[in-house]
């Protein structure tokens, strides 16, 4: 990690709002807003946390916080977004795709509205703050919804490439799932090439012998394990697959042709999430080859400090490495 | 087509007249989908009419105009008494109507807002429509327009946590644009609201919230239209609610009160009665 401030254990930081500098989507906003008046921005009593206060602060009267009403919320964003409105909501991932997929399926996804629902703190990042703060199905249940496009970014570049495209080009619902922005970042900052395009997986490291597809900041992992993996003679293909829905087919061909095998990784249940997207094309399309999901494996996560508990999962660069390596031993 | 520059008691005949139609039409419909929502249509049909002969700006020739103003049914299952006036003032031709419930028809029980003109959102999952109108009437704020929104709640859908939020966030936001109206037929589907799970008294909740709180007989058009008169101006800085007295399937005395009738299949003779005492007015 980057920052003396940052404990690489507890993910805790001596100042906790201002290092969670993978959290862009205010910022982003922010830098669009007089270019894009139709933007308004929603939160329910994070806004700070979720840094979606970076655009309140510069356009106050587009920029609402709902109190602890997550619900009414989302349903408001919707009745928003009907007014001609692009309207961007965020709160922790477990109060909004978990708690509001009625809201969200009902009044956002059957009417096809431009509500931009920005999830942060998802998965297991919240560590010791409890399983109810977890989230490992909000995958599963954004990407079970018609019209909706569902966005996992591997870190703050990617999430406000994707925001800025979501705001000029890009219509309809739209999930992002993000971490708690104190990932460490694998995107060059101020690049002048967009580097991350909705629908498009990004290949982030190329090789022959296996193929590892993760979304979010298992990105970053998944580069990590790739690196391990060299030094034992495997050559390994990285591919982050920012967008789970519509997901990128031919990439997913690809990599089972070429590499023979594919390891998908999320910090997500393997029920429905990313690895199940993947599982779906590759035996729809007949083109078969040496798979596995890796993630949650169908329980209720336990608790701990953020590193304890994503080496418990394997969902850290040696764990990744392992899974590898257990597959391509498989007869 | 309004009837605000009417002499005010034929604006009220006429309204009459339109939720006469309004109810008979919902016979009609409900006889091809053989099961419908009569009893909770019936007790708004004066309602739907004295805002869409009276009090709604609208464009029937231009469905999406931007400063329209905007009708959410939060009990969206009261759609089959409203499709009949919207038909009726020219969002569409009546003859579309014939199509019902039938397989891909736009018309269902709950109202789609991307198939039928003059629809101003989707409703179906109860206790959102009041949501939705804070989220529109924060919309009218960003852009200065003048509009109201209008959102139609059941006296059941009071039970609803989600209104509740919908309710305080009004008020915090100082929503004057918004306007809440309950139609208060005192059933639900298993019964008696009061019985079932009392949601009373409305007038105190909806106060404590910051709301301006006026009752009204919800089946009196006269009263309908001074209520509206009387709205606060948009730009004041309360939301206001409308508690409108009614019963459910009114003007069919067997259908009168009763939660039965909340969602029922008439026979040919009861469609027979039905439609004679809507004509004769009782």
């Amino acid at each position: 990690m980057t920052t003396q401030t940052f404990h690489k254990d507890t993910w805790e930081l001596f100042k906790s709002l201002e290092l969670s500098k993978q959290l862009t989507t205010g910022e982003t906003l922010a830098k669009l807003g007089h270019e894009h008046p139709e933007i308004v921005a929603l939160c329910a009593d994070l806004g700070y946390p979720t840094r979606l206060a970076d655009f309140g602060e510069k356009f106050p009267d587009r920029f609402f916080d709902f109190g602890l009403a997550e619900k009414n919320m989302v349903t408001a964003a919707a009745g928003l977004a009907s007014t001609g409105k692009k309207a961007y909501v965020s709160t922790y991932a477990s109060f909004l795709g978990v708690l509001c997929a009625e809201q969200i399926r009902t009044a956002v996804a059957y009417p096809n509205l431009n509500v931009r629902l920005i999830g942060t703190h998802t998965g297991i990042a919240m560590g010791f703050y409890g399983t109810s703060h977890h989230a490992t199905e909000d995958i599963a249940i954004t990407r079970s919804m018609a019209n909706m496009t569902v966005i996992s970014p591997a870190d703050g570049v990617a999430l406000s490439e994707m925001i800025e495209e979501s705001v000029k080009t890009y219509e309809g619902p739209i999930y992002f799932r993000v971490s708690r922005g104190r990932e460490t970042p694998i995107y060059e900052n101020n690049s002048s090439n967009i580097q991350n395009k909705i629908g498009k997986a990004n290949v982030v490291r190329e090789g022959s012998d296996i193929t590892i597809i993760a979304c979010g900041i298992e990105v970053k992992q998944a580069l990590e394990a790739a690196e391990l993996l060299e030094r034992e003679n495997i050559s390994t293909r990285v591919i982050d697959m920012h967008t789970i829905k519509p997901i990128d087919q031919e990439i997913i061909f690809n990599s089972a042709k070429n590499t023979g095998a594919i390891l998908t990784v999320e910090e997500h249940n393997v029920q429905g999430g990313l690895g199940s997207a993947v599982a779906e094309v590759l035996m729809e399309s007949g083109n078969f080859c040496k798979f596995k999901r890796h993630g949650i494996y169908d329980e209720y996560s336990i608790i701990g400090k953020p590193y304890y508990l994503y080496h418990h999962y394997k969902l850290d660069g040696e764990g990744i490495a392992d899974e590898a390596k257990t597959l391509l031993n498989q007869s | 087509m309004s009837t605000q520059t009417l002499e005010k008691s034929e604006a009220v005949n006429l309204i009459r007249e339109k939720a006469k139609m309004s109810r008979l039409e919902t016979i009609r419909l409900i006889s091809y989908a053989k099961s419908g929502h009569y009893g909770s249509s019936f007790s708004c049909s004066e309602i739907f009419a004295t805002l869409y002969y009276y009090q709604l700006n609208y464009d029937s020739k231009n469905p999406k105009w931007a400063e329209r103003d905007r009708f959410v049914m939060g009990k969206g299952h009261s759609a089959v008494g409203v499709y009949p006036i919207l038909a009726d003032v020219g969002f569409f031709p009546k003859e579309e109507l014939d199509t019902y419930t039938s397989l891909g028809s736009p018309f269902g029980d709950h109202p789609d807002m991307n198939k039928i003109k003059g629809i101003d959102f989707s409703s179906g999952s109860i206790g959102h429509g009041l949501s939705v109108g804070v989220g529109m009437s924060l919309g009218a704020r960003v852009d200065g327009l003048k509009y109201r929104t209008y959102i139609l709640m059941g006296d059941g859908e009071l039970q609803e946590g989600q209104v509740w939020e919908a309710a305080m966030s009004a008020g915090n936001f100082k929503l004057g644009n918004l306007v809440a109206i309950v139609d208060n037929n005192k059933v639900t589907v298993d019964g008696v609201t009061k019985e079932l799970m009392n949601v009373n008294p409305i007038k105190e909740k909806w106060e404590s919230f910051g709301w301006n709180v006026v009752e009204v007989d919800g089946h009196d058009v006269e009263a309908l239209i001074d209520t509206f008169d009387n709205l606060p101006n948009v730009d004041s800085k309360t939301p206001t609610v409308i508690i409108c007295d009614t019963v459910a399937g009114k003007g069919v005395s067997f259908m009168e009160h009763g939660f039965e009738w909340h969602v029922a299949n008439l026979g040919e003779d009861d469609i027979k009665r039905a439609i004679a005492e809507i004509e004769g007015g009782k």
